[in-house]
């Protein structure tokens, strides 16, 4: 049915299109200068003109025509169907396969009914549409072929709807983050507040709570297994990982972003940056493959001959990895900070007698400090976020341990965990990884807008 | 200025350098230097050490992936074993079941009596679908039916790898006496004139000694820790060290070999036998491979054979290192590229697995990423660059941006979710929807690189425009706009290497379900290369960790031509005005 | 580097202009600098004595400041820059291979054309120099030199109350005379000044050259300043670049009063620069 629309659409968009080029064309006798706008634009006003009414009344009505339709066929269940989303998803299935006549089996009447209702309102509803919209359609048709004249401004009316869309793509950027912020706020609340919520924590419970284990007993055998859901110990697995990880990476990635700015020469910043660039390039899948299946292995074996007994997926195993995957993040953040401190500060110190590390480390780094700080805190919240590493080389169990040495899982893994396979949306366990989406994206936004506001005000001080 | 002259009365002194406590003192301060300067190569330097290590290891493993070892058999195509109710048409040869044919391939490789367990390994030397190629032969060609077709057998994952080097190095030697064997088959004892098997019994004992000893160097070593666990160890240790010990005390005590210690086994008429016990004048073992007769063995035409890796350290038996030893000498071995890999779908046998799903959905849900986020991507670029009047709005935008290339990737697989699956109700696993999750992903990416490339233009080819007469729209369409393209290519190939990578948000999605089938359209269920690489890297064959080596070295490869690509258009495009 | 700190030879020196006759505290012969293939500056020749203010003056781009950071070699920091000839201090070779460039700049400060005051409090700004070349034994004997250097540059009374706050913060005219306070805190021999008024405003200017006044008395002052006027007001020798060359230089009345060359002349008399 939308495929008719869509052609029907297409071919009145371009009538309009070539109808008013024409006219307008016709206008032009003693040459273009008699004409406020092109032929061309007054093609595409006409053709704007029918396209985005068409366009609008598709994607009003197709929704709701749906929404009307599903209403009218689920009125023959009774009020349970309607009510409770689970059956109500399941009877529409139902119905919809019985339409598509891939129904095995065979249905009760008020599924035929139900069915039949379905097919009938869809086709009066699409045929409505369709009407609606070829009407619509050939009215602006006719509407905007009667406006061509040499006078009319189309291609200023053209351009304001050219600068409407860019500022609707600009918004695109707006629409998601209000998307992330919906779903994931929305099912934390329904996580903490949602009273037919079976085995839901309260708000302290999460937050305080030492111990996570979301999977309920699932047999009788396994009885005094409880749910929890209680945060400290993913919390504390999240920042044993990421400390790891800036303990590896802050200061490599500092002393590389600090040799390749002050000391390297051109020629081997050509070499270097390559090797940095590449490391920021390689997917965290990939990292995570080397971390599980050689540091991990590495690790152990060298706990192994000091007689320590190793996790085989050890946080600092995934904790090494990850800081390998951010050094090139610090170093090119810092990098570039360490760039913006004016030369005049060098040339203030070197003109004192002072060595060049004696710059660095009492004027440069001093003067950079609040980038590089920014920089750490970027780093921080990437580390924070970062999944497939810790989900490959990371353990499940919610150990509430700051041991190196021991598995420990982190908020990232437990998303990923709960939600990969099967889940319905009316589980305390579904709804628990929303909830952690929640934290995550929180704790990491809050770190970007501190850290970006901290680049702003620093680049403001020097420019 | 009363302040500047009164100060002049005091005496001034001036730097002292030339007093050995001066000169130490800047020595001390160039060493700092260079201590410094020595950290930045230091950190550099492991980086690189890093990454060089990093792609060593993906290589060294997955390299040997996109070679595969088959066997080379002449198999009898019988026409009932490919017919179907007496008639042989493509579909009946695709059919039908081809492990009796296999089976009876191999078979007559071995003549002889073979133990039932041994029947069985013999056919696990090859994958479960080994006769794909025959297959494939019969159905392009259906006139060789019955006849005898000389075929590839594709070998089964861990007879591949015992190929690749990963069984056991073997050694031989030529023994002293004429050897009598009690029988052909089954359970034999093996006896000689000369004393050959005392001297192996000694060897054997020796050995054993040495491991008693390795074993009671590693508990003293251990015992430098502390810690209850490590106690418990080192007496475990000491306890099988003593144990190891008691049997090399006795020396003429017979040994009986087990699957810790290097397998012993006799080739002789023909045959290979596996020593089991071994005394000093006889071994008595279960025969491998048959012999051809029990005549007496003359000096030098028979050998001990030794497997020197153990048997319970490694994946292969006895039995099917026997098997595949054979069928090299008799030359039934070939080595070729890997065309499953590329050309198949994903496959619970490692043999049996390829990428090309995995490749046709990253294609698929690339395309969409790009379809998505290219024209938004400009046109938001334009609109902030260039109409946005400055404001709040225009600043909450920005904002946004600059956030958004920050939030975790799982959290936009959250958003797919809970979004585009749940609220919108689009099908799981598809392209479609990991294509639209990957496009608001990289969307600022390539907002952000197509800003800094419309700011690169100088204003001074907008304002020419403006100058003869073309509006706003005109001057920045048709002048600057291109102008800013290559820029804007060079950020959007990064944007969509950056897509490649990602595999977080797609597990969200539910892009990870194992499919065999390669898919067709946007809405498929499919999977992209890393979420493929990181099922495999779940799995605990050991043959598909080299599998998922190798599937790295694809993805990676395809990043470094994408980068490469955006290197080399932004050196071809990059203007100095 | 001996011989600069050497007793005798800072006697002999005294003894020189004890008598009237003005030993070359600087000294330049056949000066050349590159940058890359394009040369700056050619063939400078030139002496400069002991306790005053030698000014260099010269249009836009004529090398006067790349010649005067010859002369504590911060074209160094330069890696495409290259010098040839030879410039003495005390007669010392400022470009033996054997010299350190660390200790020559503990000898020869520098104030920039924009103050650059480092981002730490105004103390600190002060005490850098005592610290990293080792001039203090204690906190105490640093405070003092630090208070001495801000009292010479006519700075203590305005910060003796906030010697905590940040140098960045105060005035421009301020942060200048706090970069002069530092170079002077360790002392050095000359002090190098490279257009240090072309960023403040007249009374700020005023005070700097107060100041430049008073510091001649102990110091060798060389200034590049793009003002004639300041020249003549700072200056008792005056040396004329036009580009990259030394054009004339001699006594400052009989420069600008009696100019030898027609160049010199048409500067001074405002026919181009």
């Amino acid at each position: 049915m939308s495929g008719y629309y869509f052609v029907t659409m297409a071919a009145l968009v371009l009538t309009a299109f070539f109808i008013s080029r024409a006219r307008a064309g016709r206008l032009i006798k003693g040459g273009v200068g008699q004409l406020h706008s092109l032929p061309n634009y007054h093609g595409l006003f006409a053709a704007s003109a029918v396209f985005v009414p068409m366009l609008v009344i598709y994607a009003v009505g197709a929704p709701l025509l749906e929404r009307f339709a599903e209403t009218q066929a689920l009125s023959f269940f009774g009020t349970d169907a309607a009510s409770d989303a689970l059956h109500r998803n399941a009877t529409l299935r139902d119905i919809q396969n019985l339409v598509a006549g891939q129904y095995t089996g065979t249905p009760a009447d008020a599924l035929l009914e139900a069915a039949r209702t379905l097919k009938s309102t869809l086709w009066w509803g699409n045929a409505l549409i369709y009407g609606v919209g070829v009407l619509a359609g050939l009215l602006a048709i006719g509407l905007s072929v009667g406006r061509v004249s040499a006078a009319f401004r189309a291609r200023n009316h053209f351009e304001r709807l050219v600068v409407v869309v860019l500022l609707l793509c600009a918004a695109v950027a707006v629409l998601t983050t209000i998307g992330i912020v919906f779903s994931v706020l929305y099912e934390t609340i329904r996580f903490f507040f949602d009273p037919s919520l079976k085995g839901r924590p309260t708000v302290t419970e999460f937050l305080f709570g030492t111990e996570w284990n979301p999977q309920a007993a699932m047999r009788a055998d396994q009885g005094d297994i409880k749910t929890a859901y209680g945060f400290i110990p993913l919390l504390t697995g999240t920042l044993l990982i990421t400390l790891i990880a800036i303990v590896v990476a802050g200061p490599l990635g500092l002393f590389s972003a600090i040799y390749l700015s002050e000391y390297a020469t051109g020629r081997f910043r050509a070499w270097a940056k390559p090797v940095l660039e590449i490391l920021a390039g390689i997917p965290t899948v990939v990292l995570g493959f080397f971390a599980a299946l050689t540091v991990a292995p590495l690790i152990r074996g060298w706990g192994a001959y000091f007689g320590l007994d190793v996790a085989s997926e050890s946080a600092l195993a995934a904790g090494l990895v990850m800081g390998m995957m951010i050094i090139p993040f610090i170093s090119s953040l810092s990098d570039d900070v360490i760039n913006s401190v004016p030369q005049s500060l060098r040339d203030g110190a070197y003109a004192m007698g002072a060595t060049k590390s004696e710059t660095i480390k009492q004027v440069v780094l001093p003067a950079a400090l609040p980038g590089i700080v920014s920089a750490f805190m970027l780093a921080i919240s990437r580390a924070i976020g970062e999944t497939m590493i810790v989900v490959m080389a990371a353990g499940l169990a919610a150990n509430l341990t700051f041991n190196p040495l021991d598995a420990v899982t982190t908020i990232t893994v437990q998303i990923k965990t709960i939600l990969v396979g099967d889940q319905e949306f009316d589980s305390a366990k579904t709804l628990a990884a929303f909830a952690l989406g929640f934290v995550l994206f929180f704790v990491t936004l809050v770190l970007n807008i501190i850290a970006l506001t901290i680049v702003r005000r620093y680049r403001e001080e020097y420019d | 200025m009363t302040d500047i002259s009164a100060s002049y009365a005091a005496p001034t002194r001036r730097v002292d350098v030339t007093s050995p406590a001066a000169q130490a003192r800047i020595r001390a301060r160039y060493r700092r230097e260079k201590r410094f300067k020595l950290y930045g190569l230091v950190a550099l330097s492991l980086a690189a050490v890093f990454v060089v290590v990093l792609i060593g290891d993906v290589l060294s493993r997955g390299l040997p992936a996109f070679w595969q070892y088959s066997l080379v058999l002449d198999v009898p195509v019988d026409a009932a074993a490919v017919s179907s109710d007496g008639k042989v048409d493509e579909a009946s040869i695709r059919a039908a079941d081809y492990y009796p044919l296999t089976r009876a391939a191999l078979e007559a490789v071995f003549p002889g009596e073979l133990t039932r367990s041994a029947q069985k390994q013999l056919v696990r030397l090859v994958s479960s679908d080994a006769a794909q190629p025959l297959r494939d032969k019969l159905v392009a060609d259906p006139a060789l039916v019955g006849t005898t077709v000389k075929t590839r057998l594709i070998l089964s994952a861990n007879s591949d790898l015992y190929y690749k080097g990963s069984g056991t190095p073997i050694s031989s030697r030529e023994m002293r006496g004429i050897a009598t064997p009690s029988g052909t088959s089954g359970d034999i004892t093996i006896l000689t004139s000369a004393n050959d098997f005392a001297d192996v019994l000694v060897e054997l004992k020796q050995r054993i000694s040495e491991q008693a000893k390795a074993l009671r160097a590693e508990a003293d070593r251990l015992e430098l820790f502390a810690g209850d666990s490590i106690t418990a160890k080192v007496k475990a240790l000491r306890d099988e060290a003593a144990k190891l010990q008691q049997r090399v005390d006795q020396p003429k005590v017979e040994e009986k070999l087990d699957n810790k210690m290097p397998s012993l086994l006799v080739a002789i008429d023909g045959g290979l036998v596996k020593i089991n016990t071994l005394s000093d004048v006889s071994a008595r073992g279960t025969v491998l491979l048959p012999l051809q007769s029990t005549a007496d063995a003359k000096p030098g035409t028979w050998k001990l054979v030794t497997y020197e890796t153990p048997e319970s350290n490694r994946k292969v038996s006895d039995q099917e290192v026997a098997f595949l030893e054979r069928l090299k000498e008799l030359n039934h071995v070939e080595r070729s590229f890997n065309w499953t890999f590329l050309t198949a779908g994903d496959s619970r046998e490692p043999e049996l697995a390829g990428i090309r799903g995995a490749l046709v959905g990253t294609a698929l849900t690339l395309l969409i990423t790009l379809v998505l986020c290219l024209p938004i991507g400009v046109m938001a670029a334009i609109y902030l660059e260039e109409f946005a009047r400055k404001g709040r709005l225009t600043d909450l935008i920005e904002v946004n941006i600059n956030n958004l290339a920050a939030v975790p990737s799982i959290v936009f697989g959250l958003l797919g979710l809970a979004v585009f699956l749940n609220f919108f109700g689009m099908p799981r696993s598809a392209p479609l929807v990991g294509g639209i999750t990957l496009g608001l992903l990289v969307l600022p990416t390539i907002i952000i690189a197509a800003r800094a490339a419309l700011k690169a233009v100088p204003p001074s080819i907008k304002e020419a425009a403006l100058g003869v007469g073309a509006s706003h729209q005109q001057a920045i369409f048709h002048h600057v706009l291109p102008l800013a393209m290559p820029g804007i290519m060079t950020g959007t190939i990064i944007g969509m290497a950056h897509a490649l990578g990602e595999t977080a948000p797609l597990l969200m999605i539910g892009m990870i379900a194992f499919i065999v089938d390669v898919p067709h359209g946007f809405t498929d269920a499919a999977t992209v290369l890393p979420v493929q690489i990181y099922l495999w890297s779940d799995l605990p064959e050991v043959a598909f960790k080299s599998k998922t080596a190798a599937a790295i070295i694809v993805l990676l490869m395809f990043l470094f031509v994408m980068n490469g690509a955006a290197i080399w258009l932004r050196k071809r495009f990059e203007r100095r005005w | 580097m001996h011989t600069m700190v050497d007793k005798h030879a800072d006697a002999v020196v005294h003894a020189k202009v004890a008598v009237g006759l003005p030993t070359p505290k600087v000294s330049a012969k056949d000066v050349n600098v590159y940058y890359g293939e394009k040369r700056a500056l050619q063939d400078v020749s030139v002496d400069i004595p002991d306790r005053g203010v030698m000014a260099f003056i010269g249009p836009s781009g004529c090398g006067k400041s790349t010649f005067l950071r010859c002369i504590n070699r911060m074209n160094d920091t330069i890696p495409i820059c290259r010098v040839t000839g030879k410039i003495t201090i005390d007669d010392r070779d400022i470009y033996d291979p054997k010299l350190d460039v660390v200790q020559l700049r503990a000898r020869v400060g520098m104030v920039f054309q924009k103050p650059n005051p480092f981002p730490k409090s105004i103390y600190e700004n002060v005490a850098y120099g005592p610290r990293i070349h080792g001039l203090s034994h204690s906190k105490a004997d640093l405070d003092e030199i630090v208070q001495s250097s801000l009292e010479k540059a006519g700075l203590w009374n305005e910060v003796k109350d906030r010697l905590n706050d940040s140098g960045t913060g105060m005035s421009g005219g301020q942060q200048q005379r706090l970069c002069i306070a530092r170079a002077i805190a360790v002392n050095p021999e000359v002090i190098l000044m490279d257009e240090p008024c072309s960023a403040l405003d007249p009374i700020a200017t005023a005070r700097i050259e107060e100041l430049i006044e008073q510091l001649r008395k102990n110091f060798c002052i060389i200034i590049v300043t793009h003002s004639m006027q300041q020249a003549a007001r700072v200056s008792q020798r005056t040396a004329f670049f036009h580009l990259g060359s030394l054009v004339e230089e001699g006594v400052t009345t009989e420069i600008f009063t009696n100019p030898k060359d027609k160049r010199t002349q048409d500067y001074i008399t405002g026919r181009f620069g």
